[in-house]
Order: structure tokens, then sequence, then C-alpha cells
């Protein structure tokens, strides 16, 4: 499968997303450039963490008015996948992607930790190899990770289903004590109403190799490139 | 030849000179190297390249003792930072710089750019920065502004590190009154690169433009680095203007483009502008080199109009680089800048005068010979005078015992120097780049070097109070302990890198502290084979004449060759067996438990045995290689109790039920040369005779499980239970801070 990385200025978790698609799962991929407006053939599009543009205005909020972003957007709206993560997740939001927006953690400081999430979607292209509920342990880094949106906007987000992931007790119980920075409802990550569209702020990348100590991200990557090659399998035997 | 003097700056005399740093000495030997007056920028110019913290001139003559070679050392002291192999074809480049001064005036900005600027040095060198650690010193948390520099000092180094994507893996943070009026803020960064792409500052080729890449110039840190070469008094506060502004966006794009730029091989030179931004960059490149350079100031990008040649020159303004390219392949390197949205401007050129020339609005700004000013600055052996107190100072202390060793341990565990420091560093992104095996919280960071089956470790150590009371041993202990760190993780040092922070050198007994110390490093690196390979030296670490202590910080790099057996420092799991490696004395000498639980600070500190740190790390080295233990944990300042405790506080608590021959107070002795490991009980044997054959005393004291910690010792039984210790061990700092 075809996977793209999107590079901003600022982008600083780009070489571990293609390190994870590229020597993990071995698909191919490509860094795709923040002033470009193809995205090459790509199947999935992977928007990274770090500090597009450096944050200084809102998280996210310079990136979404990048050339790029107009490509992603057709690409979405196509049906492909694409996924944020921490800082991609805030460009999603920024760009109209996804619904909400990002206020800075409670405890107004940069966090970086373990944390536990509740699988509550495992039938999307981006979790189907997850178990309905199941617990996973991902790091997250983020200052600006507290999710907010109106509460009829949250019941409406619930309703369709399009929380994905939220903060929980490694037991799985939904606590105002595993919620690391605030966010509404302990939403961890949310995805469109289509479901091809997924943004998280913990990192999954971050946690994909063995030698890491902890490979409970992988599911996520692992699940998007099954659902790729079998687009590849449909599409060959359609010829 | 006339040199352009405007009528704006102030006259240039004896007086002015010491106004911006230089003694009269110093002023009749910039004269005499001229051969007439200097103009206002020519002064500025040597002001910055002569001050203590560019050029070094107070430590110098001790600094030469340290062995610097070894098998893996590409490149000792002298570069931007040093470079060691370390394996399949990779080459750690890593380097240790103070931020003190600044940081202590605007903790913020201060410890930003202290971060940005160690960045630099490393990737100026052609290595991609994998990791960073910071060794903090804070006085009393209850001190004056205390805990407004606490957390300006995280945050600020949160900020930069956060932003750019590199990790803070480790580091160590301590609190003493010493530091009450002058806080220390080390940034060391570490780097790896292919063997074959290392890039030097050492300018050649006449004729080869120079060119500036970054940010545009401001007023923002003039004379700098003459600030860090001076005192704190009440004025202090007023040097504000003199602390750089960070932008970690700026520099990330920077690196990028830099390491891209790299590799169109139209790169000669590249250099960094750090402490006196211009100034030091571009003479020290040519004098390296051995070149002349003419730069055109007109063509310098500044911030906002009006800037003088002497601001332009001093100037502090953060990411910013200067480099050399090959003549005639300018555009390819300019490029790949535009491509990351950064400018680029055409300064001047390499010569083969060995002057620097300045123009300026078509006059003459200066023009002075290089390598007078960089090479051969003036160097000072200062008087030195041991302590006349010292046999007062050496006196062995009474040690009271405690009433309830228990308590004694809860107390320590709740004191900042013990808690828990993870409020700190889980403000610090530690996973980034996804090479963390093992983050901060350890003995050792252990870093993935992906593609090998090789990790890379490292550490942070010094005890500022052994280092007042016997600056040679205690400089001595550092490297001790750093090894000692390593070791538990399995990895053998290649490396390391110092951060040498004293008070005032002219005073003779700040320079005696600093020559023991100097010397105890160096006693400790040959007998463990430990090459340094890059440092820092911050003098005047005074306020109002009151000095801190000497704290020479020492970061090590060490090679773990195969990750697949790394312990850990906690216990991990249930019914393993607990050995305590090393001899067990009693010695008090600036110990903790004597500072925070009796407010005593006396006596020598622990003797160093440098055979036997070196069997010991041996010994570990092997138990982690052959996979025998799951757990290994150096055991430092609080002792065993302390060190035990700490087994204790995984990510899962689990408790131990020991039994050693220490009784009340000696739980607490800092006896150097020990650690703990715990191993399957299948493996017990086994580990007991490597540390036979190894010459290594060990005792098997104890097993680990349950929820308790159980000591018995003589005829008492101390019993805790371990969540109680760990809520009081882990909620200790933020308590503290009032959070």
């Amino acid at each position: 499968m075809k996977c793209g990385v999107v590079v901003f200025p600022g982008s600083n978790c780009d070489h571990d997303v293609y390190h994870v698609l590229k020597h993990v799962l071995e698909q191919e991929v490509t860094f795709l450039w923040h002033q470009d407006d193809s995205l090459q053939g790509c199947e999935l599009i992977v928007l990274p963490g770090g500090f597009a543009y450096g944050d200084y205005l809102r998280a996210g909020a310079l990136a979404a008015l990048s050339p790029v972003m107009g490509a992603v957007k057709r690409h979405a709206e196509a049906g492909g996948l694409v996924l944020g993560i921490c800082n991609g997740f805030q460009v999603l939001l920024e760009a109209g992607l996804l619904p909400g927006a990002m206020r800075r953690n409670e405890n107004l400081r940069f966090q970086c930790l373990d944390v536990h999430l509740r699988t509550e979607r495992a039938d999307l292209p981006f979790t189907r190899r997850l178990k309905p509920g199941q617990v996973l342990r991902l790091p997250i880094a983020h200052a600006e990770g507290n999710y907010e949106d109106s509460p009829a906007r949250l019941d409406a987000l619930e309703a369709n289903g399009q929380v994905v992931f939220r903060y929980c007790e490694p037991d799985g119980r939904i606590t105002s004590e595993s919620n690391p920075n605030g966010a509404a409802r302990n939403i961890a990550g949310i995805c469109n109403v289509a479901g091809n569209v997924l943004g998280l702020m913990p990192h999954p990348e971050r946690c994909s190799e063995a030698v890491l100590g902890n490979t409970d991200g992988l599911a996520l990557f692992a699940s998007a490139v099954e659902v790729g090659s079998r687009h590849l399998q449909a599409a060959g035997a359609g010829r | 030849m006339t040199v352009l003097q405007k009528t704006a700056e102030p006259a240039v005399n004896a007086e002015t000179a010491r106004s911006i740093g230089l003694t009269e000495e110093e002023f009749e030997r910039l004269k005499k190297i001229l051969g007439r007056d200097p103009n206002w920028t020519e002064l500025g110019i040597t002001s910055a390249l002569w001050s203590e913290h560019c050029s070094y001139k107070s430590s110098k003559v001790y600094l030469k003792e340290f062995p610097t070679a070894g098998p893996h050392v590409l490149q000792g002291p002298g570069e931007n930072a040093g470079v060691v192999d370390v394996g399949h074809g990779w080459v750690a480049v890593f380097k240790m710089e103070s931020h003190n001064h600044p940081s202590f005036i605007e903790p913020y900005q201060g410890s930003m750019t202290g971060v940005g600027g160690i960045l630099r040095d490393v990737f100026t060198m052609g290595a991609r920065p994998i990791a960073c650690m910071d060794a903090l010193r804070f006085g009393e948390i209850d001190a004056p502004r205390m805990r407004f520099l606490i957390d300006g000092v995280v945050r600020g180094i949160g900020g930069y590190g956060n932003c750019m994507g590199i990790p803070t893996v480790g580091g160590e943070t301590g609190f003493h009154r010493c530091y009450d009026g002058n806080i220390l803020v080390n940034a060391f960064a570490l780097g790896i690169a292919r063997h074959d792409r290392i890039f030097h500052a050492r300018a050649s080729g006449a004729g080869n433009p120079v060119l500036y890449v970054g940010s545009r110039t401001g007023r923002d840190g003039i004379h700098g680095a003459t600030m860090a070469s001076e005192s704190f008094d009440k004025e202090s506060e007023q040097k504000r203007p003199t602390v750089q502004v960070g932008d970690p966006f700026t520099e990330k794009v920077l690196l990028e483009a830099c390491l891209e730029a790299m590799r169109t091989g139209a790169i000669v030179a590249i250099q960094d502008m750090g402490a006196a931004g211009l100034t030091s960059s571009t003479f020290e490149m040519a004098g390296r080199g051995g070149t002349g350079l003419h730069l055109d100031l007109d063509q310098v990008p500044l911030r906002q109009p009006g800037l003088t040649p002497y601001e332009m020159m001093l100037s502090e303004s953060q990411e910013r680089m200067v480099l050399v390219a090959k003549k005639g392949r300018e555009e390819e390197v300019e490029k790949v800048f535009r491509r990351w949205g950064l400018e680029v401007a055409d300064i001047g050129e390499i010569t083969t005068t060995g002057r620097a020339v300045l123009t300026w609005h078509g006059e003459m700004a200066a023009d002075v010979p290089i390598q007078p000013l960089t090479e051969e600055a003036p160097v000072y052996r200062r008087p030195v005078a041991e302590p006349t107190d010292l046999a007062a100072r050496w006196r062995a202390p009474e040690v009271p015992q405690p009433d309830d060793p228990r308590q004694a341990l809860e107390e320590l565990l709740a004191t900042p120097e013990f808690a828990s420091k993870r409020w700190i560093w889980q403000q610090y992104d530690h996973t980034v780049r996804t090479n963390t095996v093992q983050g901060p919280g350890g003995d050792a960071a252990v870093l993935l070097l992906k593609g090998t089956p090789s990790g890379l470790a490292m550490t942070c150590d010094v005890n500022p109070v052994y280092c007042y009371f016997d600056p040679r041993r205690g400089g001595a202990q550092a490297v001790a302990e750093a090894v000692r760190n390593l070791a538990c993780v399995g990895a053998e040092p290649v490396g390391l890198t110092d951060c040498l922070n004293f008070g005032n050198p002219e005073r003779p007994e700040i320079s005696w502290q600093f020559r023991e110390a100097v010397r105890g490093i160096s006693d400790a690196c040959r007998a463990l084979a430990v090459p340094v390979i890059s440092g820092n030296v911050s003098f005047y670490n005074e306020t109002e004449g009151q000095s801190i202590y000497p704290t020479p910080a020492v970061a090590m790099v060490g090679v773990i060759p195969n990750l697949s057996n790394l312990p850990n420092p906690w216990f991990q799991r249930e019914g393993d067996r607990i050995v305590l490696l090393g001899e067990d004395r009693s010695e008090f000498g600036g110990a903790a438990y004597l500072r925070l639980l009796y407010d005593l600070e006396q006596g020598r500190p622990p003797e160093v045995d440098l055979d036997a740190e070196l069997r010991l790390a041996r010994l570990l080295r092997g138990l982690v290689a052959r996979g025998l233990i799951h757990t290994a944990h150096d055991l430092s300042e609080g002792g065993f109790l302390i060190s035990l405790a700490e087994a204790c506080f995984g990510r899962r608590t689990l408790g131990a039920r020991v039994e050693v021959p220490l009784a009340g107070a000696d739980l607490f002795s800092e006896t150097q040369g020990r650690a703990l490991v715990a191993c399957a009980p299948a493996a017990l044997d086994r580990v007991l005779q490597a540390a036979e054959e190894a010459g290594v005393p060990a005792r098997e004291i104890g097993e680990t499980g349950g929820g308790e910690l159980v000591v018995k010792s003589g005829g008492e039984v101390l019993s805790a239970p371990v969540d109680r210790l760990h809520e009081i061990w882990s909620t200790a700092l933020p308590k503290a801070l009032g959070l």
C-alpha cells in the first residue's frame, strides 16, 4: 500500500511514522511536502505530530491553510484514509475535516506520559484489528489536547458513533483521574461520519515495536494497511 | 590605515575597555597586537573573544590535564562538540553547556536558548540530534523567586526540546541553598551521524563565500558572553536585555535545512552563532583554518534598521548559522534554505590574509589579525590557595542514630532532593523519535540505535557537597558514579562531556577548587578509561560574593552491545533474589542523611576506590550481557535504604524482604562502589560466582515480593507498605512547589 506522510515545517514525528510504515510494516512510503497539492497516488495519508509552523498562533491553524491540505480534503471526501496524530489531529480540526476544537491542557502544561485508551469503535479501517472495549496503553505528548465542543455537538458526535478512543483506567473504566488533559467526555480520538478520517492525540507510532517495550499502537497502522491491500486486491480482481 | 570610529560611540580608552570586560593589561595587549588604538567595534570584538566564556583563559592550563584520547574518539575538545565511534558505522556527537546566568535572570528564555545553543553545536557537526539531558541545580524551594525559577526553567527546556522533536531522556535535579542566588542550568545534547559525514568548523579556500542563514540579527543578547563572565549583584536584574529570546520553530527548520544542505557536498565549513554571535562564529572558523576573512556588514540581515557594526558583531540573536560554501555552488546551498523558508545572505568571503576585514557603508569598520585574537588569547594561571580550614572541614562528623529508621526513610523520600522528579520530566517529550527504551527516572537513559542491536546509554552526575568538602574526590566520584550508572544498564563508557560550574576564579580558593576537581575527574577518567571529548566551563557563579559549591557536572555516554537483556532499575518479578554488591563501610562525610535530617554538613566525602569501581562496572556489564539479572540499581546519595526503596518504585510497585548487617544510620551510609541486583532464583549461583571471579564482595540479602518493604538489621525490623512510601516519594515535589 502506498502511504504518504505529510511534512509541514515543524512536523517532528514524520520520521517516526515513516519508520513504522516502512520498516515495521514494510509498506511503500513517501514524504509529502506542505507546498505541494498532490498526494502522489498515496492511499493512506498520515498527518504526523509536531509543531507545524511553530504553533505560535493556535495549534494547527496555519497548517490547515497550506496547499497540501486541499489535496488531503479531496482525498478524504473521496473516501481515502486520513490519520491525524497529535498535531495532525489538531490540523484536521482546524481544517474542518473533523468537528470540535482543542484547548490548552487543563493544567496548562505540556504532558508526556503513557495513558490508557478504551476502544469505542472496532469496525473502522483504522481499528478493525482491535476488539470493542479493548484497552490500549499509548504515550501522549502534547500541551493542547483538551478536546472541546458544544454539548449538543458532543451529543451528536456520540450518537453518530464518532468517538473512537476515550482515556480510561487500565481496566477500561472511564474516570476523571484517567483523563490527562481535561478533554470533554474523556475523548482521545474521533472519526468523521464516514469513518475514513481518524484523529487522535496519543502516539501509536511510538509503541509499535517490541524493542520499545510496547506494541499496542501497531494495530492502527496494520488495520489501515490491511484495508488498503484488500482494496488493491479487489481492484486487481476487477481488472 | 584608518578604521571607522563613530562619534556617537564611547571613546576608546582603558576605562571604557574595562566597562565591557577587558582588563588594563588586556587592553594594552590588544593595542600591541594592532600596533595602534582599536576602535569601538574592534574593542567589542576583542572583549567577546577574550571573555572567560569564549576564551577559557582561566581554565585552559588545567583542562590540558584531561585524558582526551581513546580508541573510540574521533574528535576531542576544540570543536563545537566531541565525536566518538559507537559501532556499526555510526558516531555519537555530544556536548554539555551551561546557561546559568541567563536562566537566573530570565528562566524561561534562558533555559530555552541553552537547549537551542547546545542543539546547534551538535547539528552543526552534521549529526542529527536524538537526545537531550539537563543537569539542574536550584536553591531551597522557599528561597526568593525559586518557585518562579524552577517553573520557568522546566517550561523553557520543555518548550524548546518538545517543539524541536528531540526527546529529553534524562538528567538530574538537585536543591541546595548554595544555589539560592545562582541556579545552574546545564544542557546536554547528543546526535548521531554516519562515520564519514562529520562536518567541521574550519574555514578554507580563498574566495569561498561566507553565507549567513537563519534568523535576522537584532539587538538582543549583546555582550551575553561578557555577562556570563561576571558575578551577580543587585543590578543583575537590569541585565535582562542581555538575555536572548529563543524560537524553536526556526531552529527546527534550520536543523532540517542544514542537514539537507550538508548532503549537497557544497559546504566547506559550518558553525553556529552562539555566544558572541557573528564574532565568535566567523573568527573561530577562520582561526582554526588559518585563513582570513572579509565581511560586508551591509549584507547582514537585520531585524530592525540602524544596527552599528559593534551591535551586529556582538548580537546574540538566536537560530543563526554561518557557513562557508564552495565557490560557484552557493546556489545549491541557498536553494535548500529557501525551500525551508529561511533567509540566506552572502556576507563575505574567505581570504588568505589572516586578517578579519569588516566593511560597512563603504568604510572600514574593523581590521584585525585573527589568530592573535583567537588562538593566542590571554591565558592565566590564577593564584591558588587551599582553604585554611580544610582540616576542620574534614573532621569526621558525629553521626546521630535515627530514632526510627522508617521515619528517617520517609522524611528523606519527602525531600525535594530524593523525591520523584516526574513532575519535571513529564513536561518533557521523552518518547519522540521512537528510540527511547528507558527514559527519565532510572540510573541511565537507554536509546535504541536504530538498525543495529545496540543501544546508547547516557547519564549525568555530580555531588556538589562532596565537591565542596573535597573537590578532587568529588570530581572522581562524579565520574565513578556515571560509570556505575552506565554499567547498571550494561553499557561500556565511550566518552564524557562536562560542565564545570564554579565561582569567581580570581579568588584563590575557587581556583584551588577548580584545579582539584579537574584532577579528580582526570584521575577517574584515566583509571576507568573514559576520555573527555568536549565540555564547558562556567565561572563567576556567585551573587554578592556568595559562591556556589563547585559543581563539575559530568555527562557520560556508553554503548550497550545488545539490548535484548536490558535490566530495569526496578524490581520486576516476585521471588527474585536480591544481591548487594560492593563493600559496606560507615561513611558520612557530606552525606545526605546528615544534611537533610540534621542540617549538618561535615567531613571528608566517601573514599573513591577506582579499582573497586572498575571491578564492579565490569561485573555489572557481564551480568547484563549474560542476561543473568532482571534489576540493577546503584547505591549513591542516601545509601542502601534509599536505593532499595527506589527499586520498589517501578511502574507497578513491588515489595522486598531483606536482611542486612547494616544497622541504624549505616543504612544511609554513602560508601561508594555498591549496587543492588535482582535475579531469578535459578541464576543466583551464577551471579554470586561471577562476583567472586570479578573480585567484588557480594551477598544475597533477600527476595522481592509482596506489598511491604521489610529490612531486618541486627535485632531490629523496619517494615513499611511500599504504596505508602511511593505515595510520599511521588507527591513530594509538586507539594513542595505548592501545586
